[in-house]
């Protein structure tokens, strides 16, 4: 079931659509942003509000990246690992997420605080590296130590 | 109206002022906004898009495909199918590249009054923003001038009198690189996986929802109206070379400034580097750089006085694609870099076609034993192997080959790296029981 608010949401983009099934990937984040991830029950719902099978609905939610099949922390953690992040520091800015979360990549902490995942260039690589909590950009994390991230990290109750 | 004399020599950062948010339609147009649409539409479409072709406009989005030509094989007039659609390609993941960002969040309607005039050109009356996911803030700016737009009568009905509708939308992404390429973007927007479409039908015949439909990156946008305004001329005058108008030029790695400039098309690559990025760090030497993001081969030390412009860096062995740099520098590891870049690709293949899905990943995993001292001795005659069978007419779209640009330039540029990283590789297979 879908709550009033997402409905009222979807129909907005709906609108901009000539076709419904369109509205799919907002669908999904309309969905995710209230819910925090799209379960299979809410992939149905979709479905149905769009007129589309929940297999169609699927094959798109697991092609992007950004929309959770399964459930995240309250804050997710996107590490760039591209090239110029790579280059000016992003190995050793990962080892110190992992460290001080105790997670891997893919992983959640046990509080349900937070998921870390990599991400691929953020385009901001004159600030590199970088990374995206929720949806804010952290740049300049060349020269990060652990007391300046566990400050970045506080901000993220 | 406007406050200016004389026609800016910058004008896509005209009115961008660093760290201050970007002007509202009254400063806007107190800049001179809205005098491109203005006299766009007092001209007839075809006039307009004859206007692009002949200020030398080519695409900002990496192919440099000319503009006035992409919006002249959409089909007009009366016979012409009643809804056409125009797209602003704002998926900006190409690693290394930053520009679109900067034109968003510093100037959106800049970029909303150059997708008016390309809706009115090509007969449009609905466009959209594809805009990455992650671009929070430049979502923020587009939905915000958006609004304003639709109240002061610059999108919607009848706009600034006349008789032309033009409603825009914006549609943020789920992520994804395969997504820039034109008909994966339009896949995307039709709300189905991102795979990219046999070509022909050409989107400008058969797009979005199978009407004729452009896209074109946020730069080329920006250029619009400008050109409108102040006519082919100066705007060709504004180029180094026979490619019109300025450039949204950057560069990154460890270079003493990093950063994107706009500057006169062919600007040499050693101006770039050296004037405007300071050079590398102390202690640092160039070894190579990717003129225009990953997918675009190694140049090396020798190519610094290139000017970047479409045709030159061709010739000198690589592409410009987004004119955005990355610095390679005598520290970094290259074997380390290309297959940090190889992953890149590898991750981010849609997976339809067979040689690319299959093929990254096998390149990735040769790096990277190559750059964990496991490799093979017959390693670099696989990769070598692997640039053509994933190179260009071998695979569905431009993915892979792009991957094998930089592969295989620095093959070519740093064999011996690859060559040592082999033998280092063997020496420790030899050495085991």
């Amino acid at each position: 079931m879908l709550s009033p608010d997402e409905i009222a949401e979807i129909d907005r983009e709906l609108a901009h659509y000539e076709q419904p099934a369109a509205a799919t990937i907002e669908a999904l984040k309309i969905v995710q942003r209230h819910r925090g991830w799209v379960s299979d029950e809410a992939v149905a719902a979709i479905a149905a509000k769009l007129g589309c099978s929940p297999a169609d609905v699927d094959a798109v939610a697991t092609f992007y990246n950004l929309i959770y099949r399964r459930p995240v922390g309250r804050h997710v953690i996107h590490v760039c690992d591209s090239v110029t992040c790579w280059m000016l520091g992003e190995p050793r800015l990962t080892e110190l997420l992992k460290a001080q979360l105790g997670i891997d990549y893919g992983q959640t902490t046990a509080d349900g605080r937070f998921t870390l995942l990599p991400i691929c260039c953020l385009g901001t690589c004159d600030r590199a590296p970088a990374m995206m909590i929720d949806e804010d950009t952290h740049r300049d994390l060349e020269s990060v130590d652990a007391a300046r991230l566990s400050a970045i990290l506080e901000r993220y109750p | 109206m406007s406050a200016r004399t004389s026609p800016p020599s910058k004008p896509l950062t005209d009115r961008i002022r660093p760290n201050h948010p970007p002007y509202g339609l009254a400063d806007y147009e107190r800049h001179g906004g809205y005098q491109g649409l203005r006299a766009a539409l007092k001209m007839s479409p075809q006039d307009v898009t004859a206007l692009m072709k002949s200020a030398g406009l080519r695409g900002r989005g990496g192919a440099g495909f000319p503009t006035g030509v992409k919006w002249s094989l959409v089909p007009m007039g009366e016979n012409a199918p009643k809804q056409k659609y125009i797209i602003a390609n704002g998926d900006e993941m190409e690693p290394g590249t930053f520009k679109d960002r900067l034109l968003l969040e510093g100037d959106p309607l800049q970029f909303i009054e150059g997708i008016t005039i390309g809706g009115y050109a090509i007969g449009a009356s609905i466009g959209y923003v594809f805009l990455r996911a992650e671009y929070v803030e430049a979502a923020r700016a587009l939905r915000k001038a958006i609004q304003e737009c639709y109240a002061r009568n610059r999108l919607g009905r009848n706009i600034l009198g006349s008789d032309f509708h033009f409603d825009l939308y914006l549609h943020t992404s789920a992520g994804r690189y395969i997504c820039g390429e034109e008909t994966a973007l339009i896949n995307s927007l039709e709300g189905k996986r991102a795979i990219p479409r046999a070509k022909p039908p050409f989107p400008a015949t058969s797009g979005l929802f199978g009407k004729p439909t452009v896209v074109n990156n946020i730069e080329t946008l920006c250029n619009v109206p400008h050109i409108v305004h102040y006519g082919a001329e100066w705007f060709r005058g504004l180029s180094k070379g026979k490619d019109g108008g300025t450039k949204i030029y950057g560069a990154s790695g460890k270079l003493r400034r990093p950063g994107a400039w706009e500057l006169p098309m062919g600007t040499t690559v050693r101006e770039i580097l050296e004037d405007h990025a300071g050079g590398l760090r102390a202690g640092l030497k160039l070894r190579g750089f990717l003129p225009g993001g990953a997918s675009t081969d190694f140049l090396t030390a020798e190519h610094l006085d290139v000017p970047m412009d479409f045709d030159s860096i061709a010739k000198a062995g690589s592409r410009m694609g987004t004119g955005m740099m990355i610095v390679l520098d005598d520290q970094t590891d290259v074997i380390g870099m290309v297959r940090n870049l190889e992953r890149f690709f590898a991750r981010e293949s849609c997976g339809w076609c067979t040689p690319c899905r299959d093929g990254l990943p096998w390149v990735e995993k040769i790096l990277a034993s190559l750059e964990a001292g496991q490799g093979r001795p017959e390693d670099l005659t696989i990769l070598r192997q692997m640039t053509r069978l994933l190179g260009p007419g071998r695979t569905f779209c431009a993915h892979a080959p792009g991957a094998m640009e930089p592969l295989q330039s620095a093959l070519g540029h740093f064999r011996l790296d690859f060559e040592r990283a082999a033998a280092r590789s063997a020496a420790v297979a030899g050495g085991r029981p």
